[in-house]
C-alpha cells in the first residue's frame, strides 16, 4: 500500500475531466503518507561540516557540470550567498553571524521531498517520486513552463535560461544511477568529514536523534526534513536555530499536494453540477417568458373578445335606437298625415 | 472587391497603422532572439523568478479580460437579457482573440512550446493545476471559435453550416461557462502550491474562488469599455440594434458589476479575516494591499452604483475602465508584486523593456486582428441575410 495522496489526487483530477487514465486510483485515508518504505536519503550533519567545498567538487564531476570560474578550493567563494544553479546542484554557504562560536556552514541541494510539490505541479509528470528516494527529471517530456520552480518551497530548480530551443530543469538527483549502481552519492562520498550519511530515511532519523540524545548541548533539538512540507529525504542537523542558516522554518508541516487537493476537488463537482444548475436556470427564464406569452396572449384574446363583445352589444343598442327611430319617425309621419288630414277636414267643411 | 482595395491603399498610412507596425516589427525581433539566444537574452526571468510579466500580465490578465465572452453570451442565452443580444458577439470576438493570444504569448514563455500537446499526449498530470488550466483553455479556445464562427460564416455565405452552428447556441454557452469557471478559478489555485512565497495577504485557500468572482468583474466591465471605445472608433460599422441596445447594456452590466464587486470585496475581506492577517495591513505590503482593495474594488463598486442611479453612462464607462486596472493590479501582485516578497529587493524581478514590449505587441496584434474582423464580418451588426434569425 505505497498508494499516496498524488495518486488519489490524479484519480480526482482525471475524472473531473472525463479523462479515461487507466492509473489505479489509491483509496483516500487519514493515513499519513510517510514515505516509501526502505527509501534512501542523506543526513547532513553541520557540527561536522568544515566547508571545504568537497562535495561541490564531486557533484560538478559526477554530474559532468561544466568548470566554474573560480576552482572548487578557493575558499572565498563561501563569503557570497549562494543557491543551487545549471551549474551546479549543490552549493555550501558560510554564516558567521550566528550564535555558533565560529562560522556554521550549511549545503544546499533538492531535498527530495516526501511528496515533492515539483512533481505534484508537473502536468507532464517529468518530475516523479521515486520509491528508492531521489526526485528525478526527465528532459524527454519538459514543456519548459517552469511551474516546479513556482512550487519548490526549497527554491532549488534551475533552469537553462539560454538555451533558445531545449532548455531542461537541473537539480540534484541524489544521484539516482548512482545509487542503482550500489554506489554512494558523490557529495556523500567526497565528504572528508563524514558530515554527511547515506541510508534508509528511516535509519537516518533514529542515528539523528541518538546524536541529538548523545550530545544535547551540541545540537538544536530538531531534525529538519523530519516533518518540513510533509518530509524530505534529505535531513539536517544544526548546532543553530535553523533560520539562522537561512533554512526556513514557517514552511509547515503540509505535504504539498494537499495545498491543492481541495482545488482539484471542486473541478468534477463543477463539471457535474454546473450544467444542471445553468440548464435550470435556462428552463426557469424560458418558462417565465412562455408563461408571460401566454398570459400576454389570454389578455389580449380576452381583450379583443370583450371588445368583441362591447362592440356587438353597442350595435345592438344602436341598431335597436335605430329601428325605434325610425319606427317612431314612421309614428310621426302618420300621425302628422293623420292630423293634417284631421286638419284639412274641417278646413274643408269651414269653407 | 476592387475598390475596398483602392479604399485601403489610399488610407494605407495612417497613425494608427504606422504605430501598429513599428510595435509588431519590435515584437517580432524580439521573437526572433527569444528563439536564437533564449529567454535569459531578452527576460529578466531568475532561478528565483521562474514567471514574469508574460505569465503575470499575458497569462492571467489576458484570461481574466477576455472573460467578457463568458458573462455575456451567459446573460444573454442563458439568463434571457435579450436585449444585449447585439453584445454577445464582439464580446465573443475578444473573448477569443484574448485567448488565442494568451497561446501565443506562450509560445514565447515556453521552453519548448512544440510540446504544448504532452501534458495531453503522454504526460498526464492531472495533480497539476496547469494540467486544468492547459485543458480548459484549449477547450474553451475551440469552444469561443465555435461561439464566434456564425460571424464569419455570414460573412462567406455558408448558410447550412452557419444554421447549424447556431442551433448549437445553448449547449456550447453552457460549455463555455462551465470550462471558465474550472480555468478562471484555477489560474488563482495555480499560487496555492506557493504559501511560503506569496505574500499572506494575497495568499488564501480562497485564491480560485477570488479568482473566479474577478473574472466576472473583468468580463462585465470589459464589455462596457469595449462598447464605448467601438462606439468611438466604429460607429459608421453598428446598425440601429447596436446602437440602441449599448446604453441600457451599459447600464445593466455597470448594476451587474457593482454588486459582484460588493460580494467580492466582502469575500475578500473574509479570506484577511480568516487568516487573521489583520495585524499586516499596517505594514508597508498592507498599505499596497489597501490600495488595491478601496482603490480599485471598493471605489469602483461604489462609482458604478452612483454612475447606474443618476444614470450617468459616461461615469458607468470611465468606472469600468478603473476596474480593469484593478483587475490587471491585482493579477500582477498576486504573480509579480507580492510573490518572492521576501526576497531581498536585488533578487526581485523587475520586468526588462523587451518583455514589456513583448506584451505591448501581443495587445497591439488583438487590436489589429480586431480591427480587421470588425471592418469585415457581420459583428457589430445584422447580416442583412440573417436578421432576427437566431
Amino acid at each position: 500500500m505505497s498508494i499516496s495522496r498524488r495518486k488519489f489526487l490524479a484519480w480526482l483530477g482525471a475524472a473531473g475531466i472525463g479523462s479515461m487514465v487507466s492509473r489505479d486510483a489509491g483509496a483516500s485515508s487519514n493515513k499519513h503518507f510517510r514515505g516509501y518504505p526502505k527509501s534512501s536519503g542523506v543526513l547532513y550533519d553541520m557540527t561536522r561540516c568544515v566547508g571545504c567545498r568537497e562535495c561541490e567538487a564531486a557533484c560538478n564531476k559526477v554530474n559532468s557540470l561544466p568548470a566554474p570560474d573560480k576552482p572548487f578550493n578557493d575558499l572565498t567563494v563561501l563569503n557570497t550567498k549562494r543557491r543551487t544553479g545549471t551549474d551546479a546542484y549543490t552549493v555550501v554557504n558560510k554564516y558567521s553571524g550566528t550564535r555558533h562560536d565560529g562560522p556554521v556552514f550549511r549545503k544546499i541541494q533538492c531535498n527530495h521531498c516526501l511528496e515533492p510539490a515539483c512533481a505534484s505541479v508537473c502536468f507532464v509528470r517529468a518530475l516523479k517520486k521515486t520509491k528508492s528516494g531521489p526526485v528525478t527529471y526527465d528532459e524527454s517530456v519538459c514543456v519548459g513552463c517552469r511551474y516546479c520552480m513556482v512550487a519548490c518551497p526549497f527554491d532549488i530548480p534551475a533552469y537553462e535560461y539560454n538555451e533558445p530551443l531545449t532548455p531542461r530543469v537541473l537539480k540534484c538527483t541524489m544521484c539516482a544511477p548512482r545509487i542503482e549502481k550500489g554506489q554512494l552519492p558523490g557529495c556523500v562520498e567526497a565528504c572528508p568529514k563524514e558530515a554527511l550519511t547515506f541510508g534508509h530515511r528511516d535509519d537516518l532519523i533514529k542515528i539523528a536523534r541518538k546524536r541529538i540524545r548523545k550530545y544535547p548541548e551540541r545540537y538544536k533539538d530538531h531534525i529538519y526534513g523530519e516533518h518540513e512540507m510533509g518530509g524530505t529525504s534529505w535531513l539536517y542537523l544544526s548546532p543553530v536555530p535553523f533560520k539562522e542558516v537561512g533554512m526556513r522554518e514557517d514552511l509547515g508541516e503540509t505535504p504539498a499536494p494537499s495545498l491543492t487537493s481541495g482545488a482539484l476537488s471542486i473541478v468534477p463537482m463543477v463539471v457535474g453540477l454546473w450544467p444542471v444548475l445553468l440548464a435550470g436556470v435556462y428552463g426557469i427564464t424560458k418558462r417565465k417568458e412562455k408563461i408571460a406569452m401566454e398570459e400576454q396572449q389570454t389578455a389580449v384574446a380576452e381583450a379583443t373578445e370583450k371588445a368583441d363583445h362591447e362592440a356587438h352589444l353597442k350595435l345592438e343598442a344602436a341598431m335597436g335606437k335605430a329601428k325605434k327611430d325610425k319606427e317612431t319617425a314612421i309614428e310621426k309621419a302618420i300621425k302628422k298625415a293623420l292630423e293634417d288630414v284631421a286638419g284639412a277636414e274641417p278646413d274643408k267643411e269651414d269653407s | 472587391m476592387s475598390e475596398e482595395i483602392t479604399t485601403d491603399s489610399q488610407s494605407w498610412i495612417t497613425p494608427f497603422n504606422v504605430i501598429a507596425g513599428i510595435i509588431i516589427l519590435v515584437g517580432l525581433i524580439i521573437t526572433v532572439i527569444r528563439f536564437t539566444k533564449g529567454l535569459g537574452a531578452v527576460t529578466h526571468l531568475s532561478n528565483d523568478n521562474p514567471w514574469g510579466i508574460w505569465i503575470g500580465f499575458d497569462l492571467l490578465c489576458g484570461v481574466a479580460l477576455a472573460a467578457g465572452g463568458y458573462t455575456c453570451s451567459a446573460s444573454v442565452y442563458l439568463f434571457g437579457m435579450k436585449r444585449y443580444h447585439s453584445a454577445v458577439r464582439p464580446a465573443l470576438l475578444t473573448g477569443f482573440l484574448g485567448y488565442f493570444f494568451v497561446v501565443i504569448a506562450l509560445i514565447l514563455d515556453l521552453g519548448r512550446p512544440w510540446r504544448l500537446p504532452y501534458p495531453f499526449i503522454i504526460g498526464w498530470g492531472t495533480t497539476s493545476l496547469l494540467f486544468e488550466v492547459g485543458l480548459c483553455v484549449a477547450l474553451y479556445l475551440t469552444v469561443l471559435f465555435i461561439e464566434f464562427s456564425p460571424a464569419p460564416l455570414e460573412w462567406l455565405g455558408f448558410k447550412k453550416t452557419r444554421n447549424i452552428v447556431v442551433k448549437l447556441t445553448l449547449l456550447l454557452t453552457i460549455l463555455g461557462v462551465v470550462l471558465s469557471t474550472l480555468h478562471q478559478s484555477s489560474l488563482g489555485a495555480l499560487f496555492l502550491i506557493a504559501p511560503s512565497k506569496l505574500h499572506p495577504l494575497w495568499y488564501s485557500p480562497y485564491l480560485p474562488v477570488f479568482f473566479f468572482i474577478s473574472s466576472i468583474i473583468a468580463g462585465l466591465s470589459m464589455v462596457i469599455l469595449e462598447g464605448s471605445l467601438s462606439h468611438k472608433v466604429f460607429h459608421h460599422k453598428m446598425d440601429e440594434t447596436h446602437l440602441s441596445e449599448c446604453d441600457p447594456l451599459t447600464l445593466g452590466f455597470g448594476k451587474a458589476a457593482s454588486l459582484v464587486l460588493a460580494g467580492y470585496f466582502t469575500i475578500k475581506v473574509i479570506g484577511i479575516a480568516a487568516g487573521n492577517h489583520w495585524d499586516l495591513l499596517s505594514t508597508p505590503y498592507g498599505l499596497w494591499f489597501l490600495v488595491e482593495m478601496l482603490g480599485f474594488v471598493a471605489l469602483p463598486c461604489f462609482l458604478y452604483a452612483v454612475g447606474v442611479r443618476d444614470k450617468n453612462l459616461k461615469l458607468i464607462r470611465g468606472t469600468s475602465a478603473l476596474t480593469v486596472c484593478g483587475i490587471i493590479l491585482n493579477r500582477l501582485n498576486v504573480s509579480v508584486i507580492a510573490f518572492n516578497w521576501q526576497l531581498p529587493m536585488s533578487e526581485r524581478y523587475i520586468p526588462s523593456w523587451m518583455e514589456i514590449a513583448v506584451s505591448v505587441f501581443m495587445v497591439t496584434l488583438i487590436i489589429v486582428f480586431y480591427k480587421f474582423i470588425v471592418t469585415r464580418m457581420p459583428v457589430l451588426y445584422e447580416h442583412p441575410d440573417f436578421k432576427n434569425s437566431h
